[in-house]
C-alpha cells in the first residue's frame, strides 16, 4: 500500500494509471531491492511513461503476487539472456505496426543497423558477451529519449556511456583497439564544445560513428561524414586534388591533417613546408612542384592576412586606449575576422588561386581599419593641438588682463 | 564749440552709452554702480567664489543649448544620440566633456563658496534672504546633477537614479507616491527620462534664473558683506576697490583661468577620472543584473553613505527614515543660521556656530571619503 | 604724457586683438558642432538602408546585409517579391549566415545551418531562430526596425 504511494510519487507522468493495471511486480520488487533496482528506477522509463510494464517485456500475469505463480503464468519471459537482448528489445522495437499505436515518428530499424554494427556482428558471430546490446547503451529500466538531458543517450551523456566500455583498458585489452578515444575527445573542440561549453550542435560519439549502425566511418567516407556540418570545407576538398590522391594512397580524408578525436583548432602555422609543418609530412620543400608553390602562397597569404588584421585591432585598441570612440571599427575588424574565417576554409581547395581573393579581400578591410584608427589617434592629436593654441591665447589674454589690473590698480 | 565734428570724434562706447541714456535713464544705475567698492582684506580672496559658480552655470547653459541641438530624449535614442554626439558631431566630444565637468566644479565651488560665507558670517543680518536664495541654488544645482545625470541613459546613470530615486519610498504615507512622481511609474523606464529631461532643461533652468536673478539682486544692492573683525577698523585703515572696473577685470581674469582649466581638464579627462567618471558605456538595460558597485554622484555620496551606515532600525523607526529625517533637521538648521546666530546679528564672532560648520564640513569630508573606501 | 596715452592704449589694442583670437578659439569650435554631420541623425531603433529595392533586384544573390546599430542584418528578396529581414548573425557561433536562393533558406557557412527565410532555424548546430526585423517601404526607401512584440 505505501510502495504504491511511493510508486505513485515516482512517476513523472501526467498519466493516470487504472488501479487494475497497477503493477505488483513493482509492490514487491520495490522492497526487495535497492536504489539500482528496477523497480526504483522504472518511474523515468519512457515505456513506463507510455503505459507499458513490468509485464510487457517480462511476461506474466501482473495481478498475481506469487513468484512461482508468476513464473508458471502464461507468456512470461523473464530475464532474456544477455545474447538474446536486442531479439527481446525488437520483438516490439522492429514491429511498425505496434510501434505505430505509440510512437508513429520513431524509426523501428535499430535492429537492422545493430546487425550491420561491430557490436551487433561480433553479438551474433562471436557470441560475444562483452559487446554493447541495447541496454548497455539505454539501460535497461530507465530508459530516456535522447532529449531527455537525463537520458544516458543525451548529447553530453554519451561519451560518457560510451566510455564506460571503450574507456575501460582492462575491459577492452582483448580487442586490440586504442582506449584513448574518451580522453582525446574531451580534449578536442568538439568535446569541449559539447561538454562545456553545453553547445548542442557539436557531435558526440554517434554523430560520427552511428548510434545503432556504430562503426567507424569508412576511410573514403570521412569527408562526408565531416561533411555534413563542416559542408564547404568538404565541398572544396571533394573538389580538390588532395582527394584522388588520398584515395589512392588510402588516407583517411579529413583525418589525415585534423585526427579522429583529438581535433583541436587548427592554426594557420600548420600550412607550410617547414619541419614539423602538416604538408612537409607528404610534400617535400625542394620539389620545384606547382603544389610546393601554391603551399607557400597560402601559406603567405594567411599569414600576410593575419599581420594585417592583428596589426589592425592593435593600432584600434591603441586609439580606444586614448578615450576614442571605436564602436564603428571594431564592428569592421569584426568582419575581417569573418574574412579570415572564410580564407582558412578556402585553404580545404588547396589550390592559391582559391585564397587569393580572399585574402585580398581581407587586407583592403583590414587596411581600412587600419586607417580610420590612425585617423582617431591624429585626431587624438589634433585635440591637444588645439588646446593648445587656445590655451596661448588664453594666457596672453590673461596676461593682458593682469598687466591692466596692475595698471589700474 | 560743441558741432558735427565734435560728436564724430566721440567713441562708440560714448555714443551706445548716450542712445541708451536718451531711451531708459540709465544714467542713475551707471552713476550707482560706478560708486560699488569691494572691500580689501585677508579673506576678500573668498569673493571671487560665488563669481566662479555663476561663470561655471553659464558655461553649463551654453554647452547645455548646444547639447539640446543633438540629444534626443526617450529609451529608443537617448543613448544613441549622446553616443552619436561625442563620436560624430564635430567637437561634440569636447561640448559634452566640458558640460560634464563644467557641472562637477560648479557644485563644487558652489559648497566651497556656502562654507566660506558660512566661516565668515556673512549670513548675518542684513543678507539673511541672499543666505535662503544661495541654499535654494545649491539645491537646484543638486537637482540640476541628479535630474541631467540620467539623461545619457547608460548603465551607470540607470542603476543610479534607480538607487537615488528608491530612497524617498523611506518616507511614509508620502514616500511611494513621491517615487512614482520622481520615475513616472513603478520603475525606471523611457517616462523617467522625460521628466527628467523636462524638470533639466525647463522647470529648473526656470526656476534656477529667477533665484540667481534675485540673489545676484541682493548682492548688488547690499554689496559685499565685511568680516567682522574688519568691520571694526578705523575708517581710513580700511581698503576698497571698486567694483567697476577692478574687481570685475579680477573677475574675468578669474573666469579666463577657469575656461583654461576646464579645456585642459575636457581634453585630457574627456570620461573624467578617479570618482568623477562618466564614460559612456553600454546603454541602460533594465532587465539586466545591475553592477557589483552603485555609488552615487560624490556629492550625494556623504548623505548616500551615512544612510548606508545607519543600523537597520533606529528606536521605533526604520533606519534610513531616521536618516532622511535627521538631515532634514539639518538642513533646516542650517538654512536657519542667520535667525539662531544671534552674536553675528551684533556684528560678533560665534564660536559654537564656527565649531558647528567645523564639525558639518568634517561630517561630509568623513562621509565621502567612507564613501568611497569601504566596501 | 603722450608716452603714457600711446602704452596704455597699445595694451587696450593688444587686449583687444588677443581677445579676438581667443573669442575666435571659443567660436570655431562652437560653429563647427552646429554643422551637422554628413552621417545625418543617431541610429536608433530604426534604421534607413543606404539602398532600395532596385539595388536588391539587380543584385544576383537577391540579398544584402546592414548595419542595425551593432549588429549585422541581412535583408532577403523573396522569389514572391516579398522583402524578409532578420539579423546575420549566426546563433550557433556569431558567423555571417548567407541568402541561398536556391534552397530558398539562409546559410551559415561555418557549420551548415539552415535557417528559413523567417530565422527559424531549420537544420544543423544553431540552437535559436535568428532575429526578426520590420520592413517598412516608403516610396524607394526602405526602413527596418526592431520587431515589436
Amino acid at each position: 500500500m505505501i510502495a504504491g504511494l511511493l510508486l505513485v510519487g515516482t512517476i513523472p507522468s501526467a498519466t493516470a494509471v487504472p488501479a487494475s493495471t497497477q503493477s505488483n511486480c513493482v509492490k514487491c520488487h520495490f522492497d526487495i531491492e535497492d536504489e539500482n533496482g528496477a523497480a526504483h528506477q522504472i518511474g523515468r522509463d519512457i515505456h513506463q511513461q507510455s503505459g507499458l510494464y513490468c509485464s510487457d517485456c517480462h511476461g506474466g500475469n501482473p495481478a498475481l503476487d506469487d513468484m512461482d505463480a508468476i513464473r508458471a503464468s502464461a507468456g512470461y519471459r523473464g530475464v532474456p539472456d544477455r545474447l538474446a537482448i536486442p531479439a527481446f528489445c525488437s520483438r516490439c522495437h522492429s514491429d511498425a505496426r505496434y510501434m505505430h499505436e505509440y510512437n508513429p515518428s520513431l524509426s523501428v530499424d535499430q535492429w537492422e543497423k545493430y546487425q550491420t554494427s561491430v557490436h551487433g556482428m561480433r553479438l551474433a558471430e562471436k557470441k560475444d558477451r562483452k559487446v554493447a546490446t541495447c541496454v548497455s547503451c539505454h539501460t535497461a529500466h530507465s530508459i530516456g529519449a535522447a532529449k531527455m538531458p537525463y537520458s544516458s543517450t543525451y548529447p553530453q551523456n554519451l561519451p560518457t556511456t560510451c566510455g564506460r566500455c571503450h574507456a575501460d583498458k582492462a575491459y577492452m585489452a582483448e580487442y586490440g583497439i586504442p582506449t584513448d578515444q574518451l580522453e582525446k575527445y574531451t580534449r578536442s573542440v568538439h568535446g569541449i564544445a559539447l561538454l562545456e561549453r553545453g553547445d548542442l550542435g557539436a557531435p558526440a560519439c554517434n554523430d560520427c560513428h552511428g548510434n545503432h549502425g556504430a562503426a567507424p566511418p569508412g576511410i573514403a567516407s570521412l569527408d562526408a561524414v565531416c561533411g555534413l556540418c563542416h559542408a564547404i570545407e568538404a565541398h572544396l576538398f571533394d573538389g580538390s586534388p588532395h582527394r584522388p590522391a588520398f584515395i589512392e594512397q588510402g588516407l583517411p580524408m579529413c583525418e589525415t591533417c585534423h585526427g579522429n578525436h583529438e581535433i583541436l583548432k587548427p592554426s594557420d602555422s600548420l600550412i607550410g613546408l617547414a619541419e614539423g609543418q602538416l604538408c612537409a609530412t607528404c610534400h617535400a620543400a625542394d620539389d620545384q612542384s606547382k603544389a610546393s608553390a601554391d603551399i607557400l602562397k597560402v601559406s603567405a597569404g594567411l599569414r600576410s592576412l593575419g599581420n594585417a588584421a592583428d596589426s589592425a585591432a592593435h593600432l584600434l585598441s591603441l586609439a580606444g586606449a586614448k578615450g576614442m570612440m571605436i564602436t564603428d571599427e571594431e564592428f569592421m575588424l569584426k568582419e575581417v575576422g569573418q574574412i579570415r574565417v572564410q580564407a582558412r576554409s578556402t585553404v580545404h581547395a588547396f589550390a592559391a588561386d582559391s585564397l587569393t581573393p580572399k585574402v585580398e579581400e581581407g587586407l583592403a578591410k583590414a587596411e581600412d581599419v587600419r586607417k580610420r584608427a590612425v585617423k582617431l589617434i591624429e585626431e587624438y592629436d589634433f585635440r591637444r593641438f588645439g588646446l593648445g593654441i587656445a590655451s596661448i591665447f588664453i594666457t596672453l589674454l590673461a596676461l593682458g588682463l593682469y598687466l591692466k589690473i596692475r595698471r589700474l590698480g | 564749440m560743441p558741432g558735427p565734428e565734435h560728436r564724430q570724434q566721440q567713441s562708440l562706447p560714448r555714443r551706445l552709452y548716450g542712445w541708451a541714456d536718451t531711451r531708459f535713464s540709465i544714467g542713475d544705475l551707471v552713476d550707482y554702480m560706478r560708486h560699488k567698492t569691494v572691500p580689501v582684506h585677508g579673506h576678500s580672496i573668498f569673493y571671487y567664489l560665488g563669481g566662479l559658480t555663476l561663470f561655471l552655470f553659464l558655461v553649463q547653459v551654453g554647452t547645455g543649448i548646444l547639447l539640446l541641438m543633438y540629444y534626443r530624449p526617450g529609451a529608443d535614442s537617448a543613448y544613441e544620440s549622446v553616443r552619436f554626439i561625442v563620436s560624430e558631431v564635430s567637437f561634440g566630444w569636447l561640448i559634452r566633456s566640458l558640460h560634464s565637468w563644467s557641472a562637477n566644479l560648479m557644485i563644487l565651488v558652489a559648497f566651497l563658496h556656502m562654507f566660506t560665507v558660512y566661516f565668515t558670517q556673512a549670513y548675518r543680518k542684513p543678507r539673511e534672504l541672499t543666505w535662503f536664495t544661495g541654499m535654494a541654488l545649491l539645491g537646484l544645482g543638486m537637482a540640476f546633477g541628479f535630474s541631467g545625470y540620467l539623461l545619457p541613459w547608460n548603465e551607470l546613470s540607470f542603476f543610479a537614479t534607480r538607487v537615488g530615486t528608491g530612497m524617498v519610498r523611506a518616507l511614509p504615507f508620502v514616500g511611494d507616491y513621491l517615487m512614482q512622481v520622481l520615475r513616472g511609474g513603478d520603475e525606471v523606464t523611457g517616462a523617467t527620462i522625460g521628466r527628467f529631461f523636462g524638470l533639466h532643461v525647463a522647470i529648473l533652468p526656470a526656476a534656477f534664473t529667477l533665484v540667481i536673478a534675485a540673489h545676484l539682486l541682493f548682492v548688488q544692492r547690499q554689496g559685499m558683506s565685511e568680516p567682522v573683525d574688519w568691520m571694526t577698523k578705523n575708517q581710513n585703515e580700511k581698503k576698497f576697490i571698486t567694483f567697476f572696473p577692478n574687481f570685475l577685470y579680477r573677475d574675468l581674469l578669474l573666469w579666463l583661468l577657469a575656461l583654461n582649466v576646464l579645456a585642459l581638464l575636457a581634453v585630457f579627462f574627456p570620461d573624467g577620472i578617479g570618482i568623477v567618471h562618466w564614460p559612456l558605456g553600454q546603454k541602460a538595460d533594465p532587465f539586466a543584473p545591475p553592477p557589483l558597485m552603485i555609488r552615487p554622484e560624490w556629492y550625494f555620496m556623504f548623505a548616500f553613505e551615512a544612510l548606508r551606515l545607519l543600523p537597520v532600525h533606529v528606536l521605533f523607526l526604520e533606519g534610513e527614515l531616521f536618516g532622511i529625517i535627521l538631515f532634514g533637521l539639518g538642513g533646516i538648521l542650517w538654512l536657519l543660521v542667520p535667525f539662531l546666530d544671534k552674536s553675528s546679528n551684533l556684528n560678533r564672532r560665534s564660536p559654537l556656530f564656527m565649531w558647528f560648520g567645523v564639525l558639518v564640513v568634517a561630517f561630509i569630508v568623513v562621509m565621502t571619503i567612507l564613501g568611497y573606501t569601504l566596501p | 604724457m603722450e608716452q603714457n596715452v600711446s602704452r596704455r592704449s597699445f595694451l587696450d589694442r593688444f587686449i583687444a586683438v588677443i581677445g579676438i583670437a581667443f573669442a575666435s578659439s571659443v567660436l570655431y569650435p562652437i560653429v563647427r558642432y552646429l554643422i551637422p554631420p554628413k552621417s545625418g541623425e543617431a541610429a536608433a531603433s530604426q534604421v534607413k538602408l543606404p539602398f532600395g529595392r532596385a539595388e536588391l533586384e539587380a543584385d544576383p544573390r537577391k540579398s544584402r546585409t546592414f548595419r542595425f546599430g551593432r549588429q549585422l542584418g541581412i535583408i532577403v528578396l523573396t522569389p514572391s517579391g516579398e522583402l524578409k529581414a532578420v539579423s546575420a548573425v549566426c546563433t550557433h557561433l556569431d558567423c555571417t549566415v548567407q541568402y541561398r536562393p536556391d534552397m530558398s533558406l539562409l546559410w551559415c557557412a561555418c557549420h551548415n545551418g539552415k535557417y528559413d527565410l523567417n530565422g527559424g532555424n531549420v537544420s544543423g548546430p544553431p540552437p535559436r531562430p535568428l532575429e526578426r526585423f520590420a520592413v517598412n517601404e516608403v516610396g524607394s526607401d526602405i526602413f527596418v526596425s526592431k520587431e515589436t512584440a
